[in-house]
């Protein structure tokens, strides 16, 4: 890179800072406010910082995406349904085959198995969302909001047919919690988050023209359909690791990916992106902190998340109303 | 066509849901037919103790939400609006939690009132918001209602977590009509004064809709209708709550239907909103009773999921009517 322009260097110093500030969280996480064996807690904490960088990771990365490839900073893959979809798949798949299913194949083929059913649906259904038939953003969401809603309510319906124990081995095992992780899945889902980092990275300077419009993409000579098909299927593996790992989080991609475009200060995915990330994992390794030592509520951040990203949305919702 | 319409699909309504009445009262666990309820007293006891108040739970909780989705969708000019899509079961449930917190051996009353009183409290916010959404598109009036809802039961979900009351909540909201026995349903019989009321009213709620300057020149006093169908709402949407739970999307499917059929007289189409709103709670009603008998799925989430397939279709429709 050349000399970075003075334009260019306040993203890179204002990212430089938000990563300070994550270090510092993060080592506060780990280290402070220990009470009793050091090495058992650091054990305890380490996989819960694990599960929240993957979670900060593909929430906040996956959903910066999202909004460049549907043009808009109000939907992300949570609120219109994702998170319900991926419920859906795996009730379905105890549905068809057996609690047994869920026991017997543990480990990377189960996980791939489920990871690619939830991304051919998904890249499925939400490409014919974005095919341009809806006239209005407000209706997209609209109907994503509902069929996520659809999706919940067939994935409770399926669990009531199901036999006692099945159901008790989907619950274990469908959604993890922040504060009670299943330390076995951290490593795969490291590798597969390095690895998409990885594809997003080189494909960062497309995203950026992306951002321009259908339009403007293919007028210089990006693929948009392919894109855009590419960087769903994307998501969707993000949205399975993340909900798998953490449980549903409908508004935590959207808190921190509005924040990211309030603090970078530049449209360019190099600086939003990674911004996105870190300020995930400050919101999320600070909020358990705090909620843990100061309030004695640890198991309650996602539903304190839940709470401030829907005001957040709705105050965005109502101002962005004006036309 | 009408005519037709009038003539053939009515009756058979009317037909289908006085089966469905029938197939209600003598569905069950307990074996009840229409011959030993005249001579087994064991049969008769049952039934009088169980089916007859369930299904009437059923009829009035039925009534209950079509009647509140017709005020409400007549009040904002709204298709897409009804207590859950803008929040007033979620602030019935809160105020449900409350009662649970404070005083939970409070005896159904008291309940029913803070139900209803936060149910209020709710649909007031929501119509408040609504007065500052500068672009009323149709789109965003229930996007709004349904993120209330959601912020309204993340903080319920947290307050329940904190006294440990998650699973009575979880219970309550997915409760359906398995629990009701003689004694426990009489409160519902307040959604019928509602339904009542709402007739004769129907008329000032449909000009209310046409905008405060339209009907304060027709003459009507526009604060004060709005203000009594939100009452209505909320006394109506805070009973059922407490009886039966949650009856998601039901007050948003059953008006669109018969406004599909027989056009948009408000009045005309209120007793035929209530028979549609009957047949449709009790098919789900039944399916749940039947599909996994003999254990129960809540008619709310058969009704969660049939109610959002038709949201969702009524909104591409009327997006294809708009786009033509």
């Amino acid at each position: 890179m050349s000399a970075p322009s003075p334009r260019a260097a306040r993203p890179l110093l204002r990212l430089g800072i938000v990563a300070l500030i994550a270090a510092l969280v993060v080592a506060g996480f780990l280290l402070l406010m220990i009470r009793g064996s050091f090495s058992y807690s650091l054990g305890v904490r380490s996989t819960m910082l694990g599960a929240m960088i993957i979670a900060a990771f593909t929430q906040g990365v996956g959903t910066v995406i999202f909004h460049t490839i549907t043009q808009n900073r109000i939907l992300t893959p949570s609120i219109i349904g994702f998170d319900s979809m991926y419920t859906l798949m795996q009730t379905l798949m105890v549905f068809f085959f057996g609690g047994t299913v869920i026991s017997n194949t543990e480990g990377i083929p189960k996980l791939l198995a489920q990871t690619l059913l939830m991304v051919i649906f998904a890249t499925l259904l939400y490409r014919w969302l974005f095919s341009g038939k809806f006239g209005s953003l407000y209706l997209l969401l609209l109907v994503g909001v509902v069929i996520g809603m659809a999706f919940s309510s067939l994935s409770v319906f399926l669990q009531r047919l199901l036999s006692p124990t099945e159901f008790d081995l989907l619950s274990v095992k469908l959604f993890g919690r922040i504060s009670a992780v299943n330390p076995e899945y951290l490593p795969l889902a490291f590798g597969i988050c390095a690895l998409i980092g990885l594809v997003i990275w080189r494909r960062r300077h497309r995203l950026d023209v992306l951002l321009l419009g259908r339009d403007a993409a293919t007028a210089v000579g990006v693929n948009h359909r392919r894109e855009l098909t590419i960087m769903l299927m994307l998501i969707a593996v993000m949205v399975s690791f993340s909900t798998a790992l953490v449980g549903p989080m409908t508004f935590f991609g959207f808190i921190v990916a509005t924040l990211a475009y309030q603090v970078t200060g530049s449209h360019r995915h190099q600086y939003v992106l990674p911004m996105a990330f870190l300020l995930g994992i400050i919101t999320l390794a600070g909020g358990q902190f705090i909620l843990q030592n100061i309030f004695y509520a640890g198991g309650f951040l996602t539903v304190i998340i839940e709470f401030v990203g829907g005001i957040l949305f709705l105050v965005l919702l109502l101002r962005k109303g004006t036309p | 066509m009408f005519r037709l319409r009038r003539t053939v699909v009515l009756p058979l309504l009317i037909a289908l849901t006085v089966a469905l009445i029938i197939t209600s009262l003598l569905v069950g666990g307990y074996d009840i037919t229409l011959a030993n309820l005249f001579t087994d007293p064991d049969a008769r006891e049952m039934f009088f103790i169980s089916r007859i108040p369930r299904t009437l739970a059923l009829i009035f909780a039925a009534v209950a939400m079509s009647v509140c989705g017709v005020i409400m969708q007549a009040i904002t000019q709204n298709k897409f609006v009804e207590p859950t899509t803008v929040g007033s079961s979620q602030w019935a449930g809160l105020g449900i939690l409350v009662m649970l917190i404070l005083a939970p051996n409070a005896a159904p009353m008291p309940r029913m009132i803070v139900a209803s009183v936060f149910a209020f409290i709710g649909t007031m916010l929501f119509m408040f918001v609504l007065r500052r959404i500068p672009l009323r598109s149709s789109m965003v009036v229930p996007l709004v209602g349904i993120m209330l809802g959601a912020v309204v039961g993340a903080i319920t979900t947290f307050i329940a977590g904190q006294f440990n009351l998650l699973q009575s909540m979880s219970s309550w909201a997915s409760g359906g009509f398995s629990g009701i026995v003689r004694g426990f349903y009489e409160p519902l019989w307040a959604t019928v004064i509602v339904a009542i009321l709402a007739f004769f009213l129907a008329n000032r709620f449909t000009v209310a809709g046409l905008g405060r300057d339209l009907a304060t020149n027709i003459g009507l006093n526009y604060e004060r209708t709005v203000l009594i169908g939100i009452l209505m709402v909320a006394l109506a949407t805070g009973v059922t709550s407490v009886v039966v739970g949650f009856i998601p999307f039901l007050g948003l499917v059953v008006p669109n239907i018969v406004s599909m059929l027989l056009g948009d007289d408000l009045r005309r189409n209120l007793p035929w909103v209530a028979v549609v709103g009957i047949c449709f709670l009790l098919a789900c009603d039944l399916i749940g009773r039947v599909i996994v008998a003999p254990m129960e799925i809540p008619a709310s989430v058969i009704l969660g999921f049939i109610g959002a397939a038709v949201f969702i279709g009524l909104v591409l429709r009327q997006q294809r009517r708009v786009g033509a």
